[in-house]
């Protein structure tokens, strides 16, 4: 987050005409015979507060869990700023001829020079020795993925879902339901390892302590207390496990913050809260999206901050989109009220 | 609308005002900004230290100075380990109890590439490289396909892989001359000319062992200690404190880094780590590769000091001596698991043989004559109860100081602030 997005234009007040930053669609995710989710389209508009509510079970974590990266949707797909990023894999069996093929081509090397000229034992066990560090090699990299890797699978047509780490990658920050805080390391380096994507430093650079890395560490701590004056938490170097339930809350969205979102994903970030420290997040949300234009998605049971800052509500039942629109739209909607409170209260 | 009733999570009692302050004070400060040098001058302090022992009153010496030296020498080949394994168990929370495999493919690497066995020779400070490349690779290998454990499941997986890899050595005779071993591999040579040791002697270079003057008690100090050998552990003794300075150095650079907090994070919380952005596979396996390097240094500087290498040497007792280290030195802090090396390695080599010339044999060790036995306490010999003195030590141990001897601030902390503060948040939140 640069100084300049910080104190950015204000929001328009409109967002009907935006792009979508992220879309869902008929996505579906089954455990076993559950579908949890079924068949949902929904999306995100630039520079909006999308909520996603619904009774216990609705599946919306489990949306936000495929969302995030956590895990593979059954069918269908989402699409984050235009790439498709999350969906079944395809053609999935063409990557282990990939990692052979580095391999397979030093064996056949050595085949043919032992075939055709005077075999010189040497030569051909370099060569062996060569196709055999290859495979370890091969196979190492398709463990890791590293970004130049997918890029190599997708132009041959295989297509693999992201992993968190990749979705952090392409600018989804999160929180979680059940605050998942380091709880053993302090506000300070929470918030720095939630910048590790945007460090550049490579574990050589730390070890030879070069002028790269150390003014790294210097502009990232910097911008780690900025962040964390920014959700209003002060305690920089106290383990994240003593601040009070309120401040956890924030510092799992500073944390969040510090990947650089294009988009912030908060599950239930008011829970447990009084109506106090609730205004106060709502006024946090607010900042956020007005100061750094960034569009938030929302879980949340707490209506009254549903209703206070959404854009856009999507309602979710039994895995299945019921209704979608305003605020107002939504409240007024016959099958949200008969989701929440049963068919008698029409 | 009802909102469905979430239990609202007991608040924690007014807040103590204490964190994690870390070089706060003028010292820490100076410390934290020259890290390496205070570790240079810290080992340069205890190399020279150390062999005074034989002058210190009450230890009774069974042997000379060299002795001592030598059983130094060999302590630093677990200050390696501990180091290394510090870095798997202590900072990513790898549980790993296949340690030794690296250990002996260090070892193995070393004589495979200076025996007469192997007709090869290469010198030995170029082989601590490539052990230490070899034991890197052994450990992106085992921890390619652990990635998904953790826990028991990788304990168990790690332990597998640290009894097949002592046993592959001891089967494929061919290459490693199977229960045998490979003797007499060759000692590291230092040529006493120039500082660029490593390299052919140049000739104009002038002679600076000349210029060492020989002080009292320590002969011949200084990097040009005579040459490797059996009966002069001084070399070998100065260059592990060499490479344990280095490897110390290395690691905390690591600790303090970017690297090191994705660790941290990843021992704290995969998931959420993963959420934040960490390639946890590439992390994790940067910690197995460099945890095994650190064990293939030692290995390679092992089998160079006692120029033999045999499959018994590697067994499941040298991971989890090295692990029993690890926990008693105190988990996470990298002076702390040196010390608690060495101090362990130091009471059972030389603590127990002590004990022994204290008591074996004097007429005043008290005896216990019952009816069907008689305890002598003259004739234990103590060397046989190593094992039984682990056992106590882990067990007080997590009874009366579970965070180690030498605990670093964050895990005191992590161990000490749960029974002040009845539960931790983090409890109460997800209950």
């Amino acid at each position: 987050m640069s100084e300049q997005a910080m104190t950015g234009s204000s929001m328009p007040a409109t967002n009907a005409g935006l792009p979508a930053v992220l879309r869902a669609v008929r996505l579906t995710k089954a455990f076993g015979g559950l579908v949890a989710v079924k068949e949902v389209d929904f999306e995100v508009k630039q520079g909006s507060i999308t909520s996603l509510i619904g009774p216990n079970g609705a599946g919306k974590t489990t949306l936000f869990n495929v969302i995030a990266g956590l895990s593979e949707p059954t069918s269908g797909y989402i699409e984050f700023l235009g790439q498709r990023v999350v969906a079944t894999p395809e053609r999935g069996w063409l990557e282990p001829i990939l990692w052979i093929l580095p391999a397979g081509l030093a064996w056949l090397l050595t085949y043919l020079v032992g075939s055709v000229a005077s075999p010189d034992v040497d030569v051909i066990q370099i060569l062996v020795l060569t196709g055999l560090a290859l495979l370890i090699a091969t196979l190492i990299t398709a463990v890791i993925r590293p970004a130049w890797y997918n890029r190599l699978l997708g132009a041959l047509g295989i297509f693999k879902s992201a992993r968190p780490n990749d979705m952090v990658q392409a600018g989804i920050g999160r929180t979680f339901q059940n605050i998942r805080l380091f709880a053993n390391m302090t506000a300070l380096e929470n918030v720095l390892v939630g910048m590790h994507v945007q460090l550049k430093a490579s574990p050589l650079d730390a070890v030879l302590r070069t002028p790269k890395q150390r003014r790294e560490e210097a502009s990232s701590t910097d911008e780690a207390r900025r962040l964390l004056r920014y959700v209003g938490l002060r305690r920089d170097d106290e383990l994240a496990r003593n601040l009070p339930y309120g401040d956890q809350r924030r510092l799992e969205i500073a944390r969040a913050l510090a990947t650089k979102p294009k988009l912030l994903l908060l599950d239930e970030p008011t829970a447990g809260m009084n109506p106090s420290e609730t205004d106060l997040m709502m006024a946090l949300f607010g900042r956020i999206r007005k100061e750094m234009n960034l569009p938030i998605l929302l879980i949340e049971h707490d209506m009254r901050v549903v209703m206070g800052i959404s854009d856009s509500v999507t309602v979710l039942d039994h895995g299945e989109k019921i209704s979608e629109g305003t605020p107002a739209d939504v409240r007024a909607d016959a099958r949200v009220i008969e989701a929440y409170l049963g068919k008698g209260a029409i | 609308m009802s909102t469905p009733a979430t239990p609202t999570p007991k608040r924690p009692a007014a807040k103590r005002p204490q964190g994690l302050r870390l070089g706060q004070t003028a010292t820490g400060r100076f410390f934290g900004r020259h890290q390496s040098f205070s570790i240079i001058v810290a080992m340069s302090i205890v190399t020279a230290v150390l062999p005074l022992i034989v002058l210190a009153p009450g230890i009774k010496s069974f042997g000379t100075q060299n002795d001592f030296v030598d059983g130094f020498a060999q302590a630093g080949v677990w200050v390696l380990l501990a180091i290394g394994l510090n870095i798997v168990v202590g900072l990513a929370g790898l549980l790993d109890l296949g340690y030794a495999a690296f250990f002996a493919i260090g070892a193995y690497t070393y004589a495979y590439g200076a025996s007469p066995f192997s007709h090869n020779h290469v010198a030995f400070w170029l082989m601590l490289l490539v052990g230490a490349a070899v034991a890197a690779t052994a450990g992106l290998l085992l921890g390619a396909p652990t990635l998904r454990l953790r826990g028991d499941y990788l304990a168990i997986v790690t332990l597998g892989f640290g009894e097949i890899v002592p046993v592959v050595f001891r089967n494929s005779d061919t290459y490693t001359n199977g229960t045998n071993g490979i003797t007499a591999l060759y000692q590291p040579s230092l040529p006493q000319q120039g500082p660029l040791f490593f390299l052919p002697s140049l000739s104009f270079m002038p002679n600076f062992a000349s210029w060492v003057p020989n002080l009292p008690g320590m002969p011949k100090f200084g990097l040009f200690a005579g040459s490797f050998g059996f009966g002069n552990p001084w070399p070998y003794y100065l260059t592990v404190a060499a490479i344990i300075a280095l490897t110390m150095i290395l690691a905390y650079r690591l600790q303090d880094s970017r690297l090191g907090r994705a660790w941290m994070a990843i021992r704290e919380d995969e998931l959420a780590a993963a959420s934040m952005g960490i390639n946890t596979v590439t992390t994790k396996l940067l910690a197995f590769a460099l945890g095994a390097s650190t064990s293939g240094l030692a290995g390679v500087y092992l089998s160079s000091k006692l120029s033999i290498v045999s499959p018994t040497q590697f067994g499941f007792t040298v991971s989890f001596t090295v692990l029993a280290m690890v926990v008693l030195g105190g988990m996470g802090n990298i002076w702390g698991v040196a010390a608690g090396a060495f101090v362990i390695y130091e009471i059972q080599s030389q603590g127990l043989k002590q004990l022994n010339l204290l008591w074996y044999h004097q007429a005043n060790a008290p005896s216990f004559h019952l009816p069907i036995v008689n305890i002598d306490l003259s004739t234990v010999n103590f060397l046989d109860y190593q094992y039984l003195l682990y056992g106590l030590a882990l067990v007080s141990m997590m009874l009366l100081r579970p965070e180690g001897l030498f605990p670093s601030r964050r895990r005191r902390a992590e161990l000490h602030d749960i029974e002040d503060a009845g539960a931790s948040n983090q409890e109460l939140v997800e209950a």
